[in-house]
């Protein structure tokens, strides 16, 4: 029963995390998954050296963070090339949506109360999910905490303060409440200043040497969410609410410039809230239904003001964004060896922007999906189709995209050869599209409505194998997947007759060749230290073929190393934690021209923190302290983004 | 499990590659096939590569006849202490006397150097600048960056007067909106307003300065989005718009004008598509690309305008057959001694362009890689 694992996996690890929290074992067995997945979850989530959701997913194979520097600045993530908007990012199990650019700022989410960030390649393999869990390329799962109450407690309170580098304060709060056995409740709420001032140098041994101060990446943010959390016969729902409300400077590129003379002093503001919800209940044996429902209003605001830098243009632009989704997803098991799942979800999304000649657009999105799953013997196969009809609405009639009916498939196959040993093989084909975002069809002067959707084709083949051992040497786990991606009509803005006006093409076509692997190992010494490790690499050759006449034909495209990996080791003793962790990122270009003006060099961080956790009475408090990027290496992920050195945070936990 | 951990250990060593001191990178030296040419006045020219906005990858280029070499990249291994290179968007490129100035846009600077080997002699900061043209001991620099009105999108532009002695600004004098391209004559200077962050409020005026008194004398109702100028030598100021960027069906598409800098009156207009112009003798050699956002296509065309008879007397520059070799032409220029006509192409504008060189007949003779959006030539 391979998709009620994965299924289960999906809930019961909830508390399997819990437990592990309590007992304090370190690591986290994978159940093996039949399409390749990492999750860090629980302790070793939490001891990770991160500030945010985007830091922790730096560890895992086959994933590019491209990270604009500092606590504020932006980040995004590409799965094996493909492109940060063929990544669908989902918040407790909704995805999070962003019509306008199809961009998720995964810098925005604190890890404070999440419980695990799961990545999936292709798609998450449940026989129970919505269609549009089957509507990316990869996927990111981010999964808060749900509520644990140890014994007959209800009452469970976390605050906890942060502070350190960059003028850091961030407090948070979580209190947790059980009204019965069958209803709870959740209340989050954090708060974050920081100055983003770090310092940085430019140098050349034989020539110029520069330290400069990066400025105006101050960030002030509020997030507050509060949801109730609800059992019922064969069945659970809950229901979430989530705000979050910014400030931040924005301090641009480091390019050249006389020192001090003029300040970036351009602003964003960010406003989001969404409602969500989410039912599922067995209503036979042989049936599940799972109902989703969101409502969410994003605002922006972006500001260039002369009046504050004499150097930029004014701009004060206010972007409004409103989603409504429904979706309900059915699951039928229809012998032990085959389910099926039917799902159906509808989306309509609205863009305003006090924009000179913008068209306002409206998106309708039908996603249905279908798929089975047979499971005999040792062999799992999957197969899925995806219908998508996308309808768009302008106040121009000339300016409306065409209707677009995409039809998509996937094939997942797993066989397991031996009964003893948990040694799987696995393979997946898929077929997917990103529809053009509505920046690209309709942001006045910029956007084309000629645009086709951007198609990906990936195929993947590998293993995962875990051994459990009754040695101080006591759990394995490795798992490696090779693969070959196509990306079609890749959507890139290129200038037109001068390099101020762009516009949108369907212009390129990439393939990716890659590897991931990652390997784990859990520890026992003498019975009392904990060691827990994790290795992860990966290789990617991701080759640009847009054009045959170009001399650039078939380089490495921008911003993608070669080789690239993590190490994570963390040390446990009587609650005291020690963690280890090194981030790889080999050489790259910055432009598909990979010529040495474009060459960007190797970075690798080491970062380590140390905890301790204290019981006084009924109150437990835990005490971190982190020194990241401990050789004060000075980089950049992106050209004239420079990233922090070494830096110091402090976090303090009271758990009641 | 020792033994498989130490051999990760050294797979992970081996593919690692560590990072390598950063030094200055060294100029790239191409030598044009043929035997390069021996002229009498004109030894060269420098090409400003522009460099994607953010990228701080504005670069320079130099050419010299007598050893028929192309050098890329020359600014840094000539200036290895100026912090940053030669900065972000090179937007103009000049020679006065004996000094080369690069007009540095998002930098905010004007770069001057020894025009005999780009070596650096100072700044002059002025935000947001554009353009740069010379009279007297003074260098006239075009700058989006006017004073804040209430409205602040509402921000006319200026011209800067800057003394090539001190480098320092003296004067400002205020225009109208994103001035441009300016031309000197008969002690006043004109300056092309483009208007182009107030789309579709275009400005469609060229300002005239009295050098004198440096103070704006007249506005000229010319036509929108105005951008290049070039000054024949009968007094008559050609002025190209840029148009709305709707392409050829519009009325506001790109297009040419003639000032009487005499009456100070707009006395033609042509109907020809002109992104960028040059003149020799007189001809002008103009070349339209002109975006159709209603098509999502490119318009590309070419043309030769006589000064005389103001018509365009031939619709190609380019005659063997060769033009469609350039996807995205980016700028002009004739060598006033050979009259080989330089057209250049920004392709993609992510990656090297190409420079060509055309005989004055419109063969290509030869060609050459250049940096990211080859721009701007000044020739020496």
């Amino acid at each position: 029963m391979v998709h009620s694992s994965v299924m289960a996996q999906d809930f019961s690890d909830i508390d399997s995390v819990q437990n592990i929290e309590e007992v304090t074992v370190y690591g986290r067995r994978n159940v093996p998954s039949v399409i390749p997945a990492q999750t860090l979850a629980g302790a070793e989530l939490k001891k990770l050296s991160s500030n945010s959701v985007a830091d922790a997913i730096r560890y895992f194979s086959g994933v590019q963070i491209k990270d604009y520097g500092g606590i504020g600045g932006l980040k995004t993530v590409n799965i094996r090339s493909m492109g940060s908007q063929h990544v669908g990012v989902f918040y407790d199990g909704i995805q999070l949506g962003n019509a306008q650019n199809g961009q998720i700022d995964l810098g925005r989410f604190s890890l404070d109360n999440m419980e695990a960030v799961s990545i999936y390649n292709g798609q998450k393999s449940s026989m129970l999910q919505s269609a549009k869990d089957y509507a990316s390329a990869g996927s990111i799962y981010m999964r808060t905490r749900t509520p644990y109450f140890d014994g007959d407690k209800n009452n469970n309170l976390d605050v906890g303060f942060k502070t350190g580098s960059f003028g850091t304060a961030n407090p948070s709060v979580l209190w947790e409440h059980r009204f019965n056995d069958k209803i709870s409740s959740s209340v989050s709420a954090e708060y974050l200043y920081t100055t983003g001032r770090y310092k940085f140098s430019y140098s050349k041994v034989d020539g110029y040497d520069t330290t400069e101060v990066r400025r105006n990446g101050d960030v002030s943010a509020l997030r507050a969410e509060a949801a109730l959390f609800g059992t019922l016969n064969d069945g659970r729902w809950r229901v979430k609410t989530y705000f979050y409300d910014s400030e931040r400077g924005y301090p641009g590129a480091s390019v050249r410039e006389e020192p001090g003379k003029f300040k970036n002093e351009d602003r964003q503001w960010d406003r989001n809230f969404f409602v969500q919800g989410s039912f599922n209940k067995t209503v036979a044996s042989f049936y599940n239904v799972m109902v989703n429902a969101k409502y969410a209003y994003d605002y922006l605001r972006y500001m260039s003001d002369p009046r504050l830098d004499v150097s930029t243009m004014f701009v004060d632009n206010r972007y409004r964004q409103q989603e409504c989704y429904l979706s309900a997803a059915n699951e039928f098991t229809l012998f032990k060896w085959w389910s099926l799942n039917l799902a159906a979800d509808y989306q309509y999304n609205t863009l305003d922007a006090d924009l000179n000649e913008f068209v306002y657009p409206r998106r309708n999105t039908v996603l249905a999906a279908a798929a089975t799953s047979f499971n005999v013997g040792g062999l799992m196969l999957q197969g899925s189709l995806l219908y998508t009809f996308v309808r768009d609405r302008t106040d121009i009639g000339g300016a409306t995209a065409g209707d677009k009916h995409e039809y998509t498939p996937s094939v997942i196959a797993k066989y397991k050869p031996f009964k003893k040993h948990d040694f799987n093989i696995r393979a997946f084909y898929k077929r997917i599209f990103r529809m053009p975002t509505l920046n690209d069809l309709y942001y006045t002067f910029i956007g084309n409505k000629y645009l086709k959707p951007e198609y990906t084709t990936q195929y993947n083949a590998g293993f995962f194998y875990s051994r459990e051992f009754k040695r101080s040497f006591q759990y394995l786990e490795v798992q490696a997947d090779a693969y070959f991606n196509q990306v079609e009509d890749k959507i890139i803005a290129t200038p037109t007759s001068n390099q101020f006006q762009w516009t949108m093409l369907n212009l390129g076509y990439v393939e990716i060749r890659g590897i991931d692997a990652v390997v784990q190992t859990t520890w026992l010494f003498g019975g009392k230290v904990q060691m827990n490790t994790r290795f992860s690499y990966t290789y990617q050759k991701a080759q640009d073929f847009t054009d045959k006449n170009s001399p650039y034909y078939g380089s490495q495209i921008p911003y993608i190393p070669w080789h690239s990996g993590s190490a994570v080791i963390g040390l446990g003793y009587r609650g005291w934690g020690l963690n280890y962790s090194f981030i790889y990122t080999g050489e790259r270009y910055e432009s598909v021209a990979n010529i040495p003006e474009n060459y960007a060099q190797p970075w690798y961080t080491h970062d380590m923190s140390l905890s301790k956790t204290f019981n006084i009475g009924k109150v437990r408090l835990r005490a971190t302290g982190e020194i990241n990027n401990i050789f004060n290496q000075q980089y950049e992920v992106v050209q004239c983004y420079p990233m922090p050195g070494t830096n110091f945070k402090i976090k303090i936990n009271v758990m009641i | 499990m020792r033994k498989i951990l130490s051999i990760t250990f050294i797979v992970c060593v081996a593919l690692f590659s560590c990072r390598k001191p950063e030094t200055t990178l060294p100029s790239e030296e191409i030598r044009i096939d043929g035997s390069g040419m021996h002229l009498k006045y004109v030894k060269g020219f420098y090409l400003l590569n522009e460099g994607n906005m953010g990228s701080n990858k504005a670069s320079l280029d130099v050419y010299t006849y007598d050893d028929n070499t192309y050098r890329r990249n020359i600014f840094g291994e000539r200036n290895p202490d100026v912090v940053k290179e030669l900065g972000d968007v090179g937007n103009d490129i000049k020679i006065y006397g004996s000094r080369l100035y690069a007009v540095i846009n998002c930098s905010n600077l004007v770069e001057v150097m020894r025009a005999s080997d780009a070596r650096h002699i100072g700044v002059v900061s002025i935000p947001n600048c554009r353009y740069v043209t010379f009279d007297g001991p003074y260098a006239y620099v075009s700058s989006y960056a006017g004073p804040v009105a209430i409205d602040p999108s509402a921000r006319l532009g200026y011209v800067a007067k800057v003394d090539t002695a001190t480098l320092t600004v003296l004067d400002t004098c205020v225009v109208g909106y994103q001035p441009e391209e300016m031309v000197i004559t008969g002690g006043k200077l004109y300056v092309a307003n483009s208007g182009g962050y107030r789309a579709p409020n275009y400005d469609r005026t060229v300002s005239v300065i009295d050098l004198a008194s440096f103070k704006e004398i007249k506005k000229i109702d010319v036509g929108i989005n105005l951008h290049r100028m070039c000054l024949d030598r009968y007094g008559m100021l050609w002025v190209a718009s840029r148009g709305d960027h709707k392409g050829s069906e519009s009325p506001d598409r790109s297009k040419t004008f003639v000032v009487d800098t005499h009456t100070d009156e707009l006395i033609l207009t042509l109907p020809v598509p002109n992104s960028n112009m040059t003149i020799c003798g007189d001809s002008i050699y103009v070349y339209g690309t002109e975006w159709n956002s209603v098509t999502a296509t490119t318009e590309k065309s070419f043309g030769i305008i006589d000064v005389r008879s103001r018509q365009l007397v031939s619709s190609q520059i380019i005659t063997d057959g060769t033009q469609d070799n350039i996807k995205v032409p980016y700028c002009i220029a004739v060598n006033p001694e050979s009259r080989q006509i330089f057209i250049s192409d920004a392709g993609d504008y992510v990656t090297p362009g190409k420079l060509y060189c055309y005989s004055p007949k419109g063969k290509l003779q030869w060609s050459v890689t250049t940096g990211d959006i080859p721009g701007h030539i000044a020739f020496f």
